[in-house]
């Protein structure tokens, strides 16, 4: 078994010397070099933020109500969202193993907000049904 | 652009689906170009989401529970400007504030990486400035409300339920904000003295650092940023 494990690491350290990129050095040079982008792409995403804040802040000023309100309200958090997690947290240029990574499990969130919701309607039913007084 | 997409791209690695499973069964280290101070503050980070998430629900469910009418939030966060009311204009202002930092923090890590540690360090002073007068508006708005009467167990406006969802998601995101304000000074501080250009030992990290400190810092200024969006969605507009 060790035997096994030492000739694969010996293999594994000739590939890297036959080959010009070894992965390790590749590495350091990226990190060195890190998340550098130009300026226009994040002054271009720095406006779009502030036209979606004062979008939904529009949403509340001019008192839009029922499904048009919940509408634009979570299309506009949800396109500021992405905006900042894809280019200012550089998600977009991550590897898709730490994306996936760190994407996926807040999606569990939903489940337990469903869960809940029907919960509270629970709750409520019955509050009206029992404590007519409300609380 | 290309240049950075390759450069994310370790040679001989494979890239889309195949890659996410070759990165994970490649028993070794999962994220092959991220470096583990990275990886562990978006694994904070999601755990951070969960926490916020929690306090989201548990706001959700106590608003749809209740029997008693929720209080207005444009009502209640109007401020008289020039003897006009306007509505919610405060949190629309903590909003834009939050933004800008957010900016002013994208720059600085770019600055950063540049290797130009003078606009750097002088950008993350004023992203710690803006997040710090955004903490100056949310405790202006605290008093504003506890003034007014509105407690953790009640408020003149509707359902007590209002002061207990305000007081902890705000609060909690307030504490944030603070946190991200100090841990900004003291990068700030290593930055300007060149701290990660020497590779010397710095009082945050005790180990030698590089810039990549400062994306890190980035990650969770944004995020603060981020939940706030959230906040403002449900529980200023809803």
């Amino acid at each position: 078994m060790t035997s096994t494990t030492q000739t694969e690491r010996q293999t594994h350290s000739h590939a890297e010397a036959l080959h010009g990129d070894r992965p390790a050095v590749a590495t350091r040079r990226a990190e060195a070099h890190g998340q550098q982008h130009p300026l226009k792409l994040y002054f271009t995403v720095w406006i779009l933020l502030f036209v979606l804040s004062a979008g939904s802040y529009a949403v509340d000023y001019f008192n839009f109500h029922g499904y048009l309100r919940w509408t634009l309200i979570i299309t506009f958090m949800l396109l500021k969202a992405g905006a900042i997690v894809a280019v200012f947290m550089h998600m977009a240029w991550e590897r898709l193993a730490l994306v996936y990574a760190i994407l996926l499990p807040p999606l569990a969130v939903l489940v337990f907000t469903a869960i809940m919701a029907m919960e509270g309607n629970y709750t409520n039913f019955s509050r009206f049904l029992y404590f007519a007084s409300g609380s | 652009m290309t240049a950075e997409t390759t450069e994310h791209h370790p040679p001989g690695r494979p890239s889309g689906l195949v890659g996410v499973m070759a990165d994970w069964g490649s028993d070794q280290r999962s994220f092959k170009t991220a470096s583990w101070r990275k990886t562990m503050m978006w694994i904070f980070l999601v755990s951070d989401t969960f926490i916020f998430s929690c306090f989201l629900i548990s706001y959700m469910t106590v608003r749809m529970s209740t029997t008693v009418e929720w209080p207005h939030p444009s009502e209640i966060f109007a401020l008289d400007i020039g003897g006009k009311k306007i509505p919610l204009i405060l949190i629309a202002i903590m909003t834009f504030d939050l933004i800008t930092s957010s900016g002013t923090m994208a720059l600085a890590v770019n600055y950063a990486y540049a290797k130009k540690r003078k606009p750097a360090a002088i950008l993350m002073v004023l992203t710690a400035i803006i997040g710090a007068a955004f903490v100056g508006m949310q405790a202006f708005e605290w008093s504003k409300l506890i003034h007014e009467g509105v407690r953790p167990w009640s408020n003149p406006f509707g359902a007590a339920q209002f002061g207990s969802s305000f007081f902890m998601i705000t609060g909690f995101h307030g504490f944030h904000v603070s946190m991200g304000v100090i841990a900004l000074l003291v990068i700030a501080r290593n930055v300007w003295r060149g701290d990660y250009d020497t590779g010397r030992r710095t009082r945050y990290s005790h180990r030698t650092g590089d810039y990549e400190i400062v994306e890190v810092m980035g990650l969770y200024w944004h995020f603060v940023d981020l939940v706030w969006v959230f906040i403002f969605a449900f529980f200023y507009l809803w």
